[in-house]
């Protein structure tokens, strides 16, 4: 494929997401951050984001098992994803978390649970997106070319 | 006393002896006498005789002999004793004198032998020194006939003048028969007969100018004799029973004006010549002497250098009167150029005006028109008219600008522009009418293209409009991709544009824009053609452009202005075309970017750039403190991240200038660290800012933050347009009251 034609696919894939609402304007920000002096820095926040997502998707499935859900540290839990995923402008894994917060607050474990469910697929869902757009990213890097620049314009 | 009786001679019988001897004597004694007195005489009335002393002796032997002979005269009778006595004194003396005399004369007789040889010798030379005397005068007197010749000769600059005035002269001073001047035809095969000196006009005389005597003539600078019988000499009918005057002829060598090297003299490498003949009269027995022939010689030379003086003259003449012509021409054709243009400006200037004044009346009042009720019909003609006007008076700007542009009187009216504003802007003018003709337009700004450059920005806007609209305008499906980039030297030199040499320097950068579209695509052979003036191409003409024409070959003075170029590239019919042009523009100073807008909520004087300002973050989610951080760190800010407030309280010294603590945090930890940093640092100005990071909004948080001694909040999600507003409203005021 060449490059021209990866770079169109790599707008249309990132026109996608923003279209679903996978992404929101904070991964925008994101990528201006990123110039000659900080080259990697979006890979490295979403990476970063994927351990921490992992990590707090593991505790709160564990503390949700427990017979006595402390649904302070629930809450806990579900407001660091929520800070994570809003700094990342995962926008979908965002709300759902709202949605798990408010479970949280009316102490509701089936809403949890299911919130849980639903805060589990979005994130998911968010990752593989975002795998792949990384992957088409380094093979238009690879081909010689660069990142074409996302204007949002609707 | 016996007497002596001695005989008293009587008058004996030789006694007639006796009286003729007495006689004789007696005149001897007189002539004797007479001869010195004459000699006295003779000498004192001449004035140089050298020999007085002989003289002297001479007088004296002959007055002694005299006086001897005279004395003789007594002794013939008795004399007395006293008488012989003298006479014996005086013929002693006469012995005496004349035994020197004689002696003398041997010494002296040679000399005077010699004088007379001397006296030879000076007659000799006395003659030829009057014969050498006449030799110099007549070479004077030639010499002088010759300056007067010249003097005549060159008097004049006219042609005929000169060779007129030689002949006559010459003739003159020679006291000639006939001269004559024989010049060569244009051919150079015949001498012709062109002056003489007797005859007014003299009839066309030819002679070929192979003759043998005329080459010999022609091979040597010297005056030769020949003979009266040759063509050339033949000038009168023989008259008369004499023989005809020698006849002597010279070359006379034509210069021309190439001939006259700067430190040479003139090369005869032509072989033109003129032959001059002058005839001697016939009835004389005159015979051409050495120095006449001179002469003769001498004047042919100054002939010839005279007339290649007239002839230098006439050329000089034409060619002033060619200049001369050549200026009136040349001013007349100025002052009708001077005279067009005024006349075009005039035009362009009552078009400028009187024709948009029109035009912006019929395209407003069809677009009111257009917001009426109307019928489907009418909607289409006031759409067609629409478009026709918009059409025209694109039309008429493009004409106005151009005719501005090719004045060399547009000039670029640079200022600080947003290079990524201006690609954004062009992007959505273009693309509504790509998706009416679902074609994708993409856009790619290098990572390294500065955001700010100083530029015409208008101008640049409309170059980059033309070109992407035109790639729009051909493709009638596929994409548009518009790329630009900061264009480093080895791409600058681009085989396409051999012309182009810029030169990156310290104050400026080459962008270059790449637009390629998957259109028609163009004829290699027709590119040149496309950045002509109202040069449409058939096939595009065909396509129902509806361009004027005019654009590209705006953009291409707008880009020569820019000290760029710009030209397309197409793989041929079918193929897509790309367009490319570069264009120079300058690298504005740090401190002018600040003088930009760049967002709304801008306080109008913050800085975009916070070098060196140490940061503390203290964040207990990896990923916003991660993000936080970029943030700062993309600001120019030094960072230094925490993730909790333990930390934080052992980390926080007087370093920092600013804390941003992130609140979500539970509890009251961000409050507590807020009251400790302001206990530890009692003085205002040691103390950090401590900047707040929350997603909540209500009051009763901010009120807390304030209590608490927070110097600002900021809400989250922090944009990188929020922050550097904050951190440069936060240092400049030292508080923050809210950013949201």
């Amino acid at each position: 494929m060449e490059v021209g034609q990866m770079q169109r696919s790599l707008v249309d894939y990132t026109k996608s997401l923003f279209l679903e609402g996978v992404l929101d304007g904070q991964f925008l920000q994101l990528q201006q951050l990123q110039d000659e002096t900080n080259p990697d820095f979006v890979a490295e926040v979403v990476s970063l984001f994927f351990e921490d997502s992992q990590r707090l998707l593991n505790d709160l499935t564990r503390t949700l098992d427990q017979p006595n859900v402390d649904f302070k540290i629930v809450d806990a839990h579900v407001h660091q994803l929520k800070g994570s995923s809003s700094s990342i402008g995962a926008q979908r894994v965002k709300n759902s978390c709202i949605a798990f917060r408010n479970s949280c607050e009316a102490q509701n474990i089936e809403g949890c649970m299911r919130c849980l469910q639903q805060v589990k697929q979005e994130y998911f869902l968010a990752k593989n997106k975002l795998e792949t757009l990384f992957r088409l990213e380094q093979q238009i890097v690879a081909a010689g070319g660069s990142i074409p620049i996302m204007e949002l314009s609707f | 006393m016996e007497s002596c009786n001695c005989i008293e001679p009587q008058w004996p019988a030789d006694e007639l002896l006796m009286k003729y001897q007495y006689i004789s004597d007696f005149f001897i004694a007189l002539a004797y006498f007479s001869i010195p007195l004459e000699l006295i005489y003779f000498v004192k009335k001449s004035a140089v005789f050298p020999y007085r002393w002989v003289l002297v002796q001479f007088g004296a032997f002959i007055v002694l002999c005299g006086a001897t002979h005279l004395i003789n005269l007594w002794t013939f009778s008795m004399h007395s004793r006293t008488v012989a006595v003298v006479m014996t004194t005086s013929k002693v003396l006469t012995a005496v004198v004349s035994c020197a005399t004689a002696l003398m004369l041997v010494h002296i007789i040679p000399d005077l032998l010699s004088v007379k040889t001397r006296e030879l010798f000076l007659k000799n030379k006395a003659a030829e020194l009057d014969r050498e005397m006449g030799l110099i005068r007549t070479q004077e007197e030639t010499g002088r006939h010759v300056r007067m010749l010249t003097h005549e000769i060159r008097s004049t600059l006219d042609r005929h003048t000169i060779l007129k005035t030689t002949l006559i002269e010459l003739g003159r001073t020679l006291a000639l028969e006939e001269c004559a001047l024989w010049m060569p035809t244009r051919t150079g095969l015949e001498l012709q007969l062109s002056y003489t000196l007797r005859q007014q006009n003299p009839v066309g005389y030819t002679v070929p100018i192979q003759l043998p005597v005329i080459n010999q003539v022609f091979s040597s600078n010297r005056a030769m004799k020949i003979s009266p019988n040759c063509p050339v000499a033949r000038l009168r009918p023989l008259q008369g029973k004499y023989m005809p005057g020698e006849v002597v002829a010279v070359r006379v060598p034509l210069l021309h004006l190439s001939n006259f090297q700067i430190n040479d003299w003139p090369e005869l490498s032509t072989k033109r010549y003129a032959l001059m003949v002058l005839m001697l009269p016939s009835d004389s027995a005159r015979q051409w002497h050495v120095h006449e022939l001179e002469l003769v010689e001498v004047v042919a030379d100054q002939v010839a250098v005279a007339l290649s003086h007239a002839a230098i003259l006439e050329e000089s003449m034409r060619a002033r009167d060619l200049l001369m012509e050549q200026n009136i021409a040349l001013d007349l054709a100025r002052r009708e150029a001077e005279t067009a243009i005024r006349a075009r400006n005039d035009f362009l200037a009552v078009m400028n005006h009187e024709m948009r004044t029109p035009m912006h009346a019929i395209i407003a009042l069809s677009s009111l028109l257009q917001e009426t009720e109307l019928t489907p019909e009418q909607r289409l003609m006031v759409e067609t008219i629409l478009k026709s006007s918009n059409l025209l008076a694109t039309l008429v700007n493009d004409v106005l600008d151009l005719s501005r542009l090719e004045d060399g009187s547009l000039q670029l009216e640079l200022g600080t522009c947003n290079l990524h504003a201006v690609f954004r802007e062009v992007l959505n003018l273009i693309k509504p009418i790509a998706s009416v003709k679902k074609l994708m337009i993409t856009l790619n700004l290098a990572p390294d293209l500065p955001e700010y450059a100083v530029g015409d920005e208008k101008r640049l806007m409309q170059t980059l409009l033309n070109v992407v609209g035109n790639a729009v305008k051909f493709s009638k499906e596929g994409s548009v991709s518009i790329t630009a980039f900061v264009a480093k030297s080895e791409s600058l030199r681009d085989s396409r544009a051999p012309d182009f040499f810029p030169v990156p320097s310290e104050n400026h950068f080459y962008l270059r824009v790449q637009v390629k579209d998957s259109g028609a695509g163009i004829n290699p052979q027709d590119v040149p053609k496309l950045f002509t003036k109202f040069a449409q191409n058939q096939t595009l003409a065909t396509r129902n452009s509806g361009g004027s024409g005019l654009g590209l070959a705006i953009c291409k003075r707008f880009v020569n202005l820019m000290e760029g170029h710009i030209w397309l590239e197409s793989e041929g019919l079918g193929k897509g075309c790309t367009a490319i042009f570069i264009v120079k523009l300058g690298i504005p100073e740090h401190s002018n970017e600040s003088k930009l807008a760049f967002g709304q909520k801008m306080s109008g004087h913050g800085q975009t750039n916070f070098p060196g300002l140490r940061v503390l973050v203290m964040d207990d989610n990896s990923v916003s403190r991660s993000v936080t951080k970029g943030l700062l760190v993309h600001l120019g800010c030094d960072v230094m991240t925490v993730s909790s407030s333990e930390e934080c309280l052992r980390v926080i010294s007087q370093e920092h200038q600013v804390i941003f603590m992130d609140v979500c945090m539970l509890g009251i930890d961000g409050y507590d660290v807020a009251v400790h940093i302001h206990e530890k640092f009692t003085r205002r100005h040691e103390r950090p800012l401590i900047v707040a990071l929350t997603g909540n909004t209500d009051k009763v948080t901010k009120e807390n933050f304030m209590k608490v001694g927070m110097d600002g909040v900021i809400l989250k999600p922090v944009s990188l347009e929020k922050m550097r507003s904050v951190l440069s409203d936060l240092l400049e005021h030292r508080i923050l009251f809210e950013a949201m």
